[in-house]
């Protein structure tokens, strides 16, 4: 009784710097913005058909409280026959809003919902509120680097020597690189649903691009930067991704319902896997999670023409190119750079990447698979491989 | 750049400066090409203190315009803060203009900033995101376009408080939405208890071009803006000029403004109306010379002064009560009895399940009244359900919280007893006694008596002190003001439970003492009763009753007695002669009228106009010593100075402040009389009669 699940469309707020552009705004409400941005672009569907609005947030509390998916729904002025429910994954949060969603579709239980992620770090520093169970240290469930993701990142780098500060610093300025290159090509802006943020001192301000890309960055000012994470370490804000404020929303279908009522199809879903890997290495998820999600597809490595990875920090990017034996500066692996420029609001990240995935699709009809992946705090990653509709070839792997 | 140099008056309150700030908004992100320069209206401030207009706001727009246009944008847009646009000029400001060259210069200041958002070589847009009054919609005339808020209401409610819309207003909506809609907004409005439009109102009047929700409203007007600008959508305006609605347009203003002041001809009115029908031909500079001149006028007039000092003392008093103890005081009130099932308590009931949400049981004689009385208050539910004003289920949760008895044991476990019953003292003296057995020694007592000594009910009652005057106006749904009447024994307990209550009912309240007719009955009785005097002398019915119109009341004697009934106005008159002196007479007239039942000295005629009622006239006493018209004003008004300064000799209420707002509140006299005695003081009168005004010079005149 499976049923295809495509995306419709995705999009997302521009980003900010947390404590900047947003800084008077709520994280609701930038959600609500991203949804109404959504069925704006999407008229022909009657918003009373939407089974289900999943809202992820890696801290629900405060204004990303009250069940942001149900909360969201009404704010944003669905009818209230439309439910909603919160999802948590941290940074993979509105990754699994799109697949377990995606389940629901695949079920035949839904025909539309709208999956989606916020993170509002500016009113939620990374962090904040927690209280880990002493468990985890006294018995030595984790170390004490587990907890704290610079210093995961720090470890990759340990595990991974030949993965040295320098190849990150070079990695993280291609990003800011890409970035440029495609904001001028008008690439990333297209899917941005203009927001207004207020600011007391100096009235509204309408943001239509992100905030945090660097287009000036060179590699000796990379070179230069600090290690907060461990003295003489390796990783710095430079090559991480920033705090960021940001919210997106997908529209996801059951394909045959999507078709009848006319709504386009920027990308259909293949397989999807989570994986778990030792906490304090989190950043080497997406390898166990892409093995499991290419397994499940019956797919290899070498069939995935595009690639969206969530740049949480170099280093973790750079041990899944390696691991598939990818090149650093492959230009198939985020074309349009990637958080490290644009930014990384927490749970939100995960649709940014299928946004431009689809977007990627686009422009490759030689193309026929794609893949967004990304590392999860504790020690997980998440890979969702996709085909392109736009697909014309004839052969699997289309090139 | 214009140069605007005004400064505020001295002793006006410092300003809280609304300001304008500026910033480039991309319009590639919209599908237009170029930049649009979006003012923000910030005073810095929560949305309950609006974004007002005083000088330094003025300028600092001025400035904000300047730099919006240095930075070439395709178009020029301004908005609020949350919640809020602009509620206009700022009020308070106004009052502490002490010559006609500053009133002039603040209009010509408003003129000289606004009108560059309508004379700029670039489109200019009104966000209206939420609020705007008066000036604040101005603002939005003058631009070329003007989106709205769904959730915000907009008003131009000078002519309410007694100015014009002088800031282009008057001037600029009939040109942009022709006689009849502005005279609606402008006059009709304003005048109906200044009325405010929904965005679907001002959308259909086209008052403004588009509504939007106000989840992501800047965006979408800014969207809307794009579209405007890259020709994708165009705005039709309509020409006026040779519409044929002008001259009745004006006829419905002009009536409207009689009806509203009682045939008196009042200048705030009257001088927009000629503002409007100006407009059909006005230019922009023509317009508002007009407009710099009629605001002057007004501004410099002691009505104006009066009325400012009305509209400040209804928000004040509105929130605190004077003379009331600490809320803490205050018990809960869980239950309520109301003993009466007639129209009077039936209309308590009402309003105290609406607001109290708690049991109310209604008591009478027999079971046929409690059952009326029961079905009225859920009939009156089921009526604002029909209106869509109520849900079907508040109504159902409220009807079941209405029941009656004949059995007055029902109120053995109430916080709150109210009687309405008959005015006669010995049957509420009894009523007392019979309750103290039932209800609680806590249990308040109290009484909605209009003229009634309220300690003279307390007389044998174990516990006199829960035991209040709680006096509302009828309709009691719609009259705002409650007379609360303590005796010399109610403790502050009850004094704070009932001014809690009032407060859950959403009444302005004023604590009186218990002295008969307290004050808003006292003073109209007083009043009629002057009329019905000169009457009964030999004055002509009409001129008795038509010798007040040039005062600006809503209602004249004898249509007011209509509306009371010669039965109740009668029956307090004997009981204020009794406890007041002979100063209130008992009209022949009076006594007649209420023998043969004849109700009122005007009935609908077959064309639905009022006309004489030949039953009142044929009972008309027939006195030999008739008097003038200006006669009988000058007695009425004589007779209310000699009664206001007695009532505050014997601290029936302690301030002149508290009489004006029961005669605005209670009589629905006009602010521009500022309740009454303002008008008195600016007459002459209570310097004639008293010796000395009311208030000093400058409170509610000008300070001259």
């Amino acid at each position: 009784m499976s049923h295809s699940v495509v995306v419709v469309d995705a999009v997302r707020t521009p980003f900010g710097k947390a404590g900047s552009l947003y800084a008077n705004t709520r994280a609701d409400d930038l959600m609500v913005r991203a949804v109404r941005g959504l069925l704006e672009r999407n008229p022909k569907l009657p918003p009373n058909e939407i089974d289900d609005v999943a809202i992820a947030a890696a801290t629900q509390t405060g204004d990303q409280g009250m069940n942001l998916g149900r909360s969201v729904a009404l704010l944003a002025g669905l009818p209230n026959t439309v439910p909603g429910y919160a999802i948590d994954r941290w940074c993979a949060g509105a990754l699994t809003a799109v697949t377990t969603i995606a389940g629901a579709i695949a079920f035949g239980s839904y025909d539309f919902a709208i999956a989606g992620g916020v993170e509002h770090m500016g009113n939620h520093p990374i962090g904040d509120g927690l209280d880990p169970n002493p468990r985890y240290l006294a018995e030595k469930i984790v170390e004490q680097d587990a907890l704290a993701m610079g210093a995961t990142a720090e470890r990759l780098h340990d595990r991974f020597p030949t993965i040295t500060k320098e190849r990150a610093d070079k990695y993280a300025l291609n990003s800011q690189v890409k970035t440029a290159a495609a904001y001028a090509a008008g690439k990333i802006q297209r899917d941005l649903i203009p927001t207004a943020a207020r600011n007391a001192e100096l009235g509204w301000a309408i943001a239509t691009v992100d905030e945090p890309p660097r287009p000036t960055t060179t590699l000796e000012g990379l070179a230069g930067l600090k290690t907060p994470f461990r003295p003489a370490g390796r990783v710095t804000a430079g090559n991480s991704s920033g705090l960021n404020d940001g919210a997106t929303a997908a529209l996801l279908a059951n394909e045959k319902r999507a078709l009848e009522l006319g709504l386009t199809i920027k990308a259909r879903l293949v397989s999807f896997a989570f994986a778990g890997v030792e906490p304090e290495i989190m950043g080497y998820g997406p390898v166990p999670a892409t093995i499991k999600a290419l397994a499940k597809a019956g797919l290899s490595i070498g069939d995935i023409g595009l690639f969206e990875i969530n740049e949480a920090f170099a280093v973790q990017v750079l041990a899944f190119l390696e691991h598939f034996g990818i090149a650093d500066d492959a230009s198939n692996v985020n074309p349009f750079g990637g958080a490290i420029a644009v930014g990384h609001p927490l749970a939100s990240s995960g649709v940014r990447l299928i946004l431009n995935l689809a977007r990627s699709f686009e422009e490759h009809p030689e193309v026929r698979y794609g893949m967004t992946t990304m590392c999860i705090g504790l020690g997980m990653g998440g890979t969702v491989i996709w085909e392109n509709p736009h697909f014309v070839g004839t052969t699997k792997a289309g090139k | 750049m214009t140069t605007v140099s005004m400064q505020m008056p001295d002793g006006a309150p410092e300003e809280v400066v609304t300001h304008a700030l500026v910033r480039d908004v991309d319009l590639g992100a919209f599908g237009c090409p170029g930049t649009l320069a979006l003012i923000t209206l910030d005073n810095g401030q929560d949305h309950n203190r609006p974004n007002t207009f005083g000088v330094q706001s003025l300028q600092s727009l001025d400035a904000a315009i300047t730099e919006a246009l240095s930075r070439k944008p395709k178009a020029i847009a301004i908005t609020g803060k949350p919640f809020i646009f602009a509620a206009g000029a700022d009020l308070s400001a106004l009052a502490f203009l002490s010559n006609r060259e500053q009133a002039l210069a603040i209009g010509k200041l408003g003129h000289d900033v606004l009108r560059r958002l309508g004379e700029s070589d670039i489109p200019t847009f009104a966000f209206i995101n939420g609020l705007a009054l008066g000036g604040g919609l101005e603002v939005g005339l003058h631009c070329t376009y003007r989106t709205l808020a769904t959730t915000a209401f907009t008003a131009l409610p000078e002519v309410f408080l007694g100015l014009v819309p002088g800031w282009g207003g008057a001037t600029l909506l009939p040109q942009l939405i022709g006689p009849e809609r502005a005279t609606q907004v402008i006059i009709l409005n304003a005048l109906n208890n200044n009325t405010m439009m929904k965005s679907k109102d001002a959308l259909v009047l086209g008052v403004v071009d588009a509504v939007f929700d106000p989840a992501d409203f800047l965006e979408r007007s800014i969207s809307f803006a794009a579209q405007i600008l890259n020709g994708t959508k165009k705005i039709e305006r309509a020409d006026y000029s040779n519409d044929p609605g002008w001259e009745s347009a004006l006829a419905t203003g002009k009536a409207a403004a009689l009806k509203k002041y009682g045939g008196a001809e009042i200048a705030a009115p009257a001088r927009a109306l000629a503002l409007i029908g100006q407009s059909r031909t006005a230019t922009r500079t023509s317009g508002f010379d007009a407009e710099d001149v009629a605001l002057a006028d007004l501004v410099m007039s002691d009505a104006l002064r009066s009325s400012l000092y009305a509209f400040n003392l209804i928000m004040k008093k509105r929130k605190k009560v004077e003379g009331a103890p600490k809320p803490a005081l205050a018990r809960k009130v869980t239950k309520v009895g109301v003993v009466g099932a007639g129209l009077m308590a039936s209309q308590l009931a009402l309003i105290m399940v609406r607001n109290l949400k708690c049991p109310i049981v209604m008591t009478d004689l027999d079971q046929a009244r409690v059952d009326k009385g029961v079905a009225w208050v859920h009939a009156e539910l089921a009526k604002l359900v029909e209106k869509k004003r109520m849900s079907a289920e508040s109504a159902r949760r409220l009807s079941a919280l209405v029941s009656g008895s004949v059995d007055q044991s029902v109120f053995a476990t109430a916080d709150f007893v109210i009687e309405a019953i008959f005015e006669e003292l010995s049957l509420k003296q009894v009523l007392f006694k019979n309750l103290e057995k039932i209800v609680s020694p806590e249990c308040i007592i109290a009484t909605n008596t209009s003229s009634l000594s309220v300690e003279a009910m307390t007389q044998g009652l174990e516990h006199p002190e829960r035991v209040i005057g709680f006096h509302f106006f009828n309709p009691v749904a719609i009259m705002p003001l409650l007379e609360i009447a303590r005796t010399s024994t109610t403790d502050d307990a009850t004094t704070a439970t009932a001014v809690a209550i009032g407060k859950e009912l959403k009444k302005t309240m004023v604590i009186t003492k218990d002295s008969p007719g307290f004050v808003v009955n006292r003073l109209l009785i007083r009043f009629m009763g002057e009329i019905t005097d000169a009457m009964d002398e030999g004055t002509p019915p009409e001129i008795a009753d038509n010798a007040m119109r040039s005062v600006g009341l809503p209602m004249s004697p004898f249509e007011l007695l209509g509306l009371v009934g010669p039965g109740v106005a009668l029956h307090v008159a004997e009981i204020l002669n009794k406890n007041l002196g002979p100063r209130y007479r008992i009209s022949p007239t009076m006594q007649r009228l209420v023998a043969e039942n004849v109700r009122t000295f005007y009935t609908k005629g077959d064309d639905g106009k009022y006309v004489a009622n030949p039953a009142a006239l044929a009972l008309v006493e027939k006195g030999t010593n008739p008097s003038t018209s200006e006669q009988v004003r000058m007695r009425a008004l004589n007779a209310l100075a000699e009664e206001a300064r007695m009532m505050l000799d014997e601290g029936v209420v302690s301030t002149p402040a508290e009489i004006d707002i029961c005669m605005l509140l209670g009589a629905g006299w006009p602010m521009i009389l500022g309740g009454i005695l303002p008008y008195l003081d600016r007459e002459g009168i209570s310097q004639a009669v008293c010796g000395k005004p009311f208030h000093e010079k400058g409170v509610a005149s000008l300070p001259l």
